[in-house]
């Protein structure tokens, strides 16, 4: 094909991405695979019974003679982890085979206490499903469960420049799940919105709680790039050390620039892992890949191959949960709300249901989806449906004003009260009675003879400052029945 | 009363009838260490404190009536089970004052019965040999004769035993490593069906191989032994929860019972004659009991020792790995980076044997070759296991020589590999297939004890232990006290 040559004039612009030049086609093509590693949500670890712990735990504190690889010890399998990744299967549409096995990836490394991970090679738990994003169908290669390393500290930040380095083990054995794509997703948008989807299927099935912040999730982007139209896969570089979506989004927009960068000055990407310095936005080499490691798999004699009840799969596939996608376009089809809305609150399992049981309660649907989207998600706490329903009732209803509902919302999550108990204490009942309204902007109309001479004239902007002058004297007035008011009476002569 | 050649059936009763106690059996058996093991050299270390505290409460127990059916038993441990603060080392400088914070399955559960633990006994590193040269320390000698080896691996278990030294002892078996060496010390030693015997806690060196098993002066001191080791481990996902039945039937001796005599195991290759001729003995004993000795075949059998010899390295490879320096035992901290770290502590820790090994099953794993030596290793087990499933059609159990050699003198193979593993040609078939298997002295070979083999099917413990008491019995065989 000779198209790359022809999109490109040679003093033009060397970097141009996929999508930034209008109608023109693009030089190149950005293929991304993803794998992603998910911890399972255990109490205990992989192979051994120490619980998996947080983050911020002191190190060596959840660590046993198994996970530590002293010798004499042996690995038994977390039933809950197992469970977990055949969940995450099921809800993927993948093929599970009858027989699986654990397999041992061979290489030292200090933080890798046995010398191997144990992992799954040829026989993985699962495999060739689909994630569907937006109608597009993400093709997912395999899932399989493995245990984590541990983790290396060194004294002086950087590798080669410490004096100690120190190994913790809290994270050695912790189950992991890979969930790996075939090269199907192209463009860092398409990435970016591939984990998140990733991450709201695993909520929603409870396989994991999937925070990228606690290490629950790691996405390694795999990017190559090539001539549109072509079909050859480009030299792929992984992407390490990523610890958000925004990360992630960034640190592909990032790669892709380069891998054009270099391939228009006449140079190749070399095959290497490179990591994502959030510090400096950019990729650096970490590790070539030129020559492949070999890592001498050989199936794990400690563990027996595991017979998969087909029983087993079914019961849980009967009972997973209705997945975001199916969920997303039911709150379209049966609440009427708009897709930004449905996309939103179907993204969050939790969202999605406090909506549900909201409405059921009797709240206004359109109103519910306004409130979860605008207040409930950015306070980052979640009020019970009844206190909600109440509110949004309350609100539809003009017995108290939106801010109010803001206020009574934000005091009940602090407070676990009722919303009526809030609204009576602060004496939140809106007051909507036309007599005792007219009364007061009659008074306030008498006060403000300039504003309201200001009005008459034509200057609407002038009814700002009446109705907040209704607003001073009586904070309860409905302040759409005292505008009505108002607009009523000054347009009496 | 010499207590040190008693078996741990007449010791129980003398125990449990309060005739003798711990305490005493103890000191008895440490002065009997103090006396022969400058010369044997069965044991790595000595426990007196772990001993003194076991027998006292051995005696404690015993006095209240609720000891278990080992309290008071002398006991020794191959130096490749994990003791809670005792130096454990698998016979390897790289785990030279390594002190485990925990104790495996098979030893607790013998501490549990009772038993009282005199020492740490000499082995190949990791379980590495077939003569206790390759020991990281020094060589064991055989009771039988000082200029001898032991046999191999768990030849400090076997002379341990042997020499008087304690009544039982517990060995691991990867490839004949409890039934040769007690072949070569006259006393009894036994592989359990492999799943029989929990492993946690062994320091593998093969791990779809490696069984631990008893070594003992009768066929009923290691039925006790083992049966207070079996049944399932929640720790050992490798170990199966059937029935711990293994004396069943016991005492119920051969008569009617078709034992198969494998051609390619009579006439191995280099068998020497005193050792034929020393089976052919023991073949006419059980004829006499009423045993019908029928000819069967293991075709496969020249290809198990090639098999054997790249899956067990190729395990060892990788269960070697955490032999790094960084978490515990010998480390090198002059090297200039982690890398340099590694190589140079496990050069310096890891002996010629442990080295080669590692190599071998390095290679036979690479990407490349995986299919060629490993895969086609797995078919051959395979090919293995169907050979005895077709043999056991035609018999009940099998039975050989453990050893074609009777214990030959101390560093004539040492420079010779290949001989050395020749040693067990007979032995490892059992190991490929998962089969128990027991070896029982039947006589001496120019003065030396030549071992019978009988080979059971799976979880047919009951079966080999059944023969081999029948053989004990017909063979009118009292415990072979070593000339020492």
């Amino acid at each position: 094909m000779s198209g790359g040559a022809d999109l490109n004039p040679p003093s033009g612009p060397s970097v141009h991405l996929p999508g930034k030049r209008g109608g023109q086609p693009p030089a190149w093509e950005v293929v991304i695979g993803m794998e992603v590693h998910v911890q399972p949500r255990t109490r205990t670890k992989m192979f051994c019974g120490c619980e998996v712990g947080q983050p911020g735990d002191l190190p060596n504190s959840n660590v046993c003679e198994i996970c530590a690889g002293l010798p004499g010890t042996l690995p038994v399998i977390n039933k809950a982890a197992v469970e977990a990744c055949l969940k995450t299967a099921v809800a993927l549409r993948c093929e599970i085979p009858r027989h699986t096995k654990f397999d041992r990836k061979n290489y030292m490394y200090p933080d890798l206490p046995k010398g191997y991970q144990i992992s799954q090679y040829d026989l993985p738990m699962s495999h060739d499903g689909i994630l569907e994003l937006d109608g597009r169908k993400v093709r997912i290669r395999r899932v399989h469960l493995e245990e984590d390393t541990g983790k290396l500290v060194h004294a002086g930040d950087k590798l080669h420049m410490a004096k100690e380095s120190f190994v913790d083990l809290n994270r050695a054995g912790i189950p992991l799940m890979e969930i790996v794509t075939e090269p199907d997703l192209r463009s860092a948008d398409e990435a970016r919105d591939y984990a998140v989807a990733l991450r709201t299927l695993l909520r929603t099935i409870g396989a994991s709680e999937a925070e990228m912040e606690k290490g629950q999730l790691r996405a390694e982007p795999n990017i190559s790039i090539r001539r549109a139209g072509t079909e050859e896969l480009g030299v792929k570089t992984e992407l390490k050390n990523i610890n958000s979506f925004r990360a992630l989004h960034r640190a592909i927009q990032f790669e892709v620039a380069r891998q054009v960068e270099v391939l228009e000055s006449g140079g190749t990407v070399a095959q290497e892992t490179r990591g994502w310095s959030e510090a400096e936005q950019r990729t650096f080499s970490q590790r070539s890949k030129e020559f492949a490691e070999d890592y001498r798999y050989f199936p794990e004699p400690d563990l027996p191959p595991l017979e998969l009840d087909p029983k087993w799969i079914e019961v849980l596939r009967q009972a997973l949960p209705e997945m975001p996608g199916a969920r997303r376009s039911r709150l379209i089809s049966e609440y009427g709300l708009p897709a930004t809305d449905a996309h939103l609150i179907a993204a969050e399992v939790a969202f999605a249901d406090l909506f549900e049981a909201t409405v059921k309660a009797g709240a206004q649907p359109r109103a519910t989806a306004n409130w979860i989207v605008g207040e409930v998600a950015p306070s980052g706490k979640l009020p019970t449906p009844a206190v909600l329903s109440e509110i949004v009732k309350l609100v539809t209803g003009g017995s108290i004003t939106r801010d109010q509902g803001r206020e009574v919302l934000h005091e009940s999550l602090s407070s676990n009260r009722t919303a009526a108990e809030i609204v009576a204490e602060r004496g939140f009942a809106q007051d909507s009675d036309e007599a005792s309204v007219k009364a007061i902007v009659e008074a306030v109309i008498a006060a403000n003879p300039r504003a309201a001479e200001d009005y008459r004239a034509g200057k609407k902007q002038a009814l700002g400052a009446l109705i907040a002058d209704v607003k001073k004297r009586a904070p309860q007035t409905n302040p759409k029945v005292a505008s009505d008011l108002l607009m009523k009476a000054l347009s009496t002569p | 009363m010499d207590t040190t050649h008693m078996t741990l059936a007449e010791l129980q009763r003398l125990l449990h009838a309060r005739e003798l106690s711990a305490k005493d059996l103890l000191s008895e058996h440490m002065m009997r260490i103090d006396n022969v093991d400058g010369e044997v050299k069965a044991f790595l270390r000595t426990t007196p404190q772990l001993a003194s505290q076991q027998a006292a409460e051995a005696d404690r127990a015993l006095k209240a009536g609720n000891a278990g059916q080992l309290a008071g038993i002398p006991l020794a441990v191959k130096d490749v089970l994990c003791v809670e603060g005792v130096e454990t080392t698998a016979g390897s400088q790289i785990l030279r004052g390594f002190k485990p914070p925990y104790t495996g399955t098979a030893v607790r559960r013998l501490f549990e019965a009772g038993a009282v633990m005199v020492g740490v006994t000499n082995c190949d590193e990791f379980a590495m040999g077939s003569s206790t040269e390759n020991s990281g320390y020094f060589p064991t000698h055989n009771p039988w004769d000082l200029t001898r080896v032991p046999g191999g691996s768990s030849g400090g278990s076997a002379s341990a035993v042997a020499a008087g030294e304690a009544v039982v002892s517990v060995g691991t078996d990867t490839g004949g490593s409890i039934r040769q060496p007690a072949a070569l010390c006259g006393v009894v030693g036994m592989k359990p069906t492999y799943g029989r015997v929990s492993r946690y806690g062994l320091i593998a060196f093969a791990s779809s191989l490696d069984q631990i098993g008893p070594l003992a002066r009768s066929v009923e001191d290691a039925a006790i032994l083992l049966e207070a080791m079996a049944g399932h481990d929640p720790l050992d996902a490798t170990s199966s929860d059937r029935p711990n039945d293994v004396r069943r039937d016991f005492e119920a001796g051969v008569k009617g019972m078709r034992l198969g005599l494998p051609r390619e195991y009579y006439e191995v290759d280099g068998i020497e004659p005193g050792v034929k001729a020393a089976i052919d003995k023991a073949l006419e004993a059980l004829r006499r009991a009423g045993a019908e000795i029928v000819d069967v075949t293991l075709p496969h059998t020249d290809y198990g020792l090639a098999a054997y010899y790249i899956i067990a390295p190729a395990e060892c490879s990788s269960n070697l790995a955490r032999f790094d320096g960084v978490r515990y035992g010998m480390s090198d901290q002059d090297a200039a980076n982690v890398t340099d770290a590694y190589m140079q502590t496990r050069r310096k820790g890891f002996g010629t044997e442990v080295r080669r090994r590692v190599m071998l099953g390095t290679y036979a794993l690479s990407s490349g070759y995986y299919d060629a030596y490993y895969l086609k290793a797995q078919k051959v087990r395979t090919l293995i296991k169907r050979d005895f499933d077709t043999a056991f059609e035609k018999c009940d159990a099998i039975v050989s020589a453990t050893s074609p050699t009777v214990a030959f003198p101390i560093g004539s193979k040492t420079q010779d590999p290949l001989a050395m593993y020749l040693c067990d040609v007979l032995t490892l078939g059992g190991n490929l297939a998962g089969l128990p298997g027991i070896s029982v002295p039947c006589g001496l070979s120019e003065g030396l004890p030549v071992g019978l083999q009988v080979l059971a099917p799976q979880w047919r413990e009951d079966v080999a232990l059944r023969v081999a008491r029948a053989y004990e019995v017909a063979s009118e065989m009292k415990v072979a006290v070593a000339p020492l």
